[in-house]
């Protein structure tokens, strides 16, 4: 490797099995969470979003409590959530706060426990950073293929009712009046964005998950003006931050303090990306 | 579709019985207790332009869910010709319509939601949905800022594009919920000119409710008044009389015609005199324009 190269990326970064591992799995989460973010933003659920991960929190402390990968106890916590949010009423304009809200304090308040329980078994606080800021550094090989399954699904199930999502964000009316189901249709979205925030977890924590599914797509919605485009858009920029964080992170054994959190890096550089999409102004193309 | 021409050759009245784009029937609608609409019946031609009058909280935008088959009444029917009620029959342009300035959405892509907004999967490009897109976009004057984000686009603008998306699946009937509500003026001449020259275009009925009469009057073939659940229906000659009003409003209610321009007025014998037709008239009763 030429000195130059060597200086940005330090030797082994490429050869370890925890920097390829980490850098597959965070391809996939952008990829996942900047197709999702999109209609998050769309729909303005930025805050179920964040709830939904903030919950995860307890999801992840549990499955930690009885030795079970995180990502299932993400997974699992976050699609109930997502159901109760539905049940209360999210649907409703002045339901969605409040039901956004409630759950989020019942999650916070589990997670508060196991974390608490978590801490006392193990006699460290090791559990409780993993869950809340992530290490993606140390993920087992075994939650690539879950990992896959998780993303496929919510990839999916975003494809397929791609249109009509589009159509019911834009303007429920206008749904409605073409006669689709729009609360079947939001409640499919829910469940979408429950899954792409607990893939999101797993990469760069609990707490901060929504910043891969708003920051990404937040910035793409600056550079694009097509829903489609919109959507690549915010899954490259995911995964240049997702990777450029890894490889200072990677770095970062060498600077004081070595081993700085991934998490760190990538919510700086979604927030660099976002503030660099407002401040440099699009070209104003206008072609097809 | 029948074309201008062979309709000529029949006898006007059947002819419009027969081929009515919508038909409305003893429609009685009770939303918590209250009795919204009250044996609503009129019907609206193919290709005819209608103007759907009454006051705020006359029933206008429930009589049109009850058209769209969002909110089923308590008796009565609606037929829509086609009478599928897929929504495809029927176009829509809510009166509501605030989008964030940052959606990516063009205002072509919009129109395009009209065609295949209902259908599963991504859109794949195909030069048939383009070229009907543009299409579209010609027809409604909104080659200027088709490329546009929608949310940033004016509100006379954002008609347009809403016109377009309604009209591209080819619908029989286009209902429109207020579109000049919002609009200055001038807007809203322009729209109510294009809906004038699009409904004979694109041989499609148009049924446009409005609180304010006026602006519709040149282009309306017929009018449906709707005061206090009731309806009346004809020429605006045959509906917008003192007679007429006041049996709908349940009082007396005088019609004055002044310049070209109708005034309703609650005239109850006293001094007062309280429009109920657009409380934007209070101040003048002629309008300059």
């Amino acid at each position: 490797m030429p000195a130059d190269l060597a200086a940005i990326i330090a030797p082994g970064f490429f050869s370890s099995s925890s920097v390829q591992l980490a850098l597959v799995v965070g391809a996939l989460v952008a990829i996942v969470t900047g197709t999702v973010g999109v209609f998050t933003v769309i729909r303005g659920q930025s805050f179920a979003g964040e709830a939904l991960g903030d919950i995860g929190a307890s999801g992840g402390s549990s499955a930690y409590l009885v030795g079970i990968a995180p990502l299932w106890g993400f997974v699992g916590i976050s699609v109930a959530a997502a159901a109760v949010m539905e049940l209360i009423g999210i649907q409703r304009a002045r339901g969605r706060d409040l039901a956004t809200g409630i759950v989020l304090g019942a999650g916070f308040g589990l997670a508060a426990l196991f974390l608490y329980l978590g801490t006392i078994s193990s006699s460290t606080t090791g559990a409780t950073v993993t869950i809340l800021f992530g290490s993606i550094f140390e993920l087992d090989t075994s939650t690539l293929p879950l990992v896959a399954v998780l993303g496929a699904i919510a990839l999916g199930m975003i494809l397929v009712i791609y249109r009509p999502l589009l159509l019911v964000s834009v303007s429920p009316e206008l749904g409605a009046a073409r006669r689709l189901p729009v609360r079947l249709i939001g409640s499919l979205y829910l469940l979408a964005m429950a899954l792409a925030v607990a893939l999101s977890a797993v990469t760069i924590g609990a707490i901060l998950s929504t910043a891969l599914l708003v920051g990404p797509a937040a910035t793409a919605l600056q550079l694009t003006r097509r829903p489609g485009r919109a959507i690549v858009c915010a899954a490259l920029v995911g995964i240049g931050v997702m990777w450029l964080g890894i490889l200072l992170a990677y770095d970062s054994y060498t600077w004081p303090h070595h081993g700085w959190p991934v998490s760190f890096f990538v919510v700086t550089l979604v927030l660099i990306a976002y503030i660099a999409s407002r401040v440099i102004p699009a070209p104003r193309k206008r072609r097809d | 579709m029948n074309s201008p021409e062979a309709m000529v050759t029949t006898d006007p009245v059947p002819a419009r019985e027969a081929d009515a784009a919508l038909r409305v029937e003893g429609v009685t609608v009770r939303l918590g207790g209250r009795t919204v609409l009250d044996d609503v019946s009129f019907q609206v031609g193919a290709g005819e332009f209608t103007g759907l009058i009454g006051p705020n909280g006359a029933g206008k935008t429930t009589l049109f869910r009850v058209i769209l088959g969002l909110q089923p009444p308590a008796t009565g029917s609606v037929r829509v010709r086609g009478g599928r009620r897929s929504g495809h029959d029927v176009g829509y342009v809510p009166q509501k319509f605030q989008l964030d300035p940052d959606m990516p959405l063009r205002g072509r892509d919009l129109i395009g939601l009209g065609l295949d907004g209902q259908r599963l999967g991504i859109p794949l490009p195909s030069r048939a949905r383009r070229a009907r897109v543009q299409e579209m976009v010609e027809a409604v004057d909104a080659r200027a800022f088709a490329d546009e984000r929608v949310g940033r686009l004016s509100g006379g603008e954002q008609q347009r594009i809403l016109i377009a998306h309604a009209l591209i699946s080819r619908p029989q009937l286009l209902l429109l919920d207020e579109p000049l509500a919002n609009l200055d003026l001038r807007s809203a001449q322009e729209v109510v000119a294009l809906l004038a020259r699009i409904a004979v275009e694109q041989r499609v009925a148009v049924l446009i409710s409005a609180h304010e009469m006026n602006p519709l009057l040149p282009v309306m073939d017929r009018i449906v008044y709707l005061a206090a659940g009731h309806a009346a229906s004809g020429t605006a000659e045959e509906v917008v009389r003192s007679d007429v009003l006041s049996r709908l409003y349940g009082h007396h209610v005088d019609v004055l015609r002044v310049h070209g321009r109708v005034l309703v007025v609650a005239g109850t014998g006293h001094d007062e005199h309280a429009p109920l037709d657009d409380g934007g008239d209070t101040s003048a009763p002629v309008e300059i324009v």
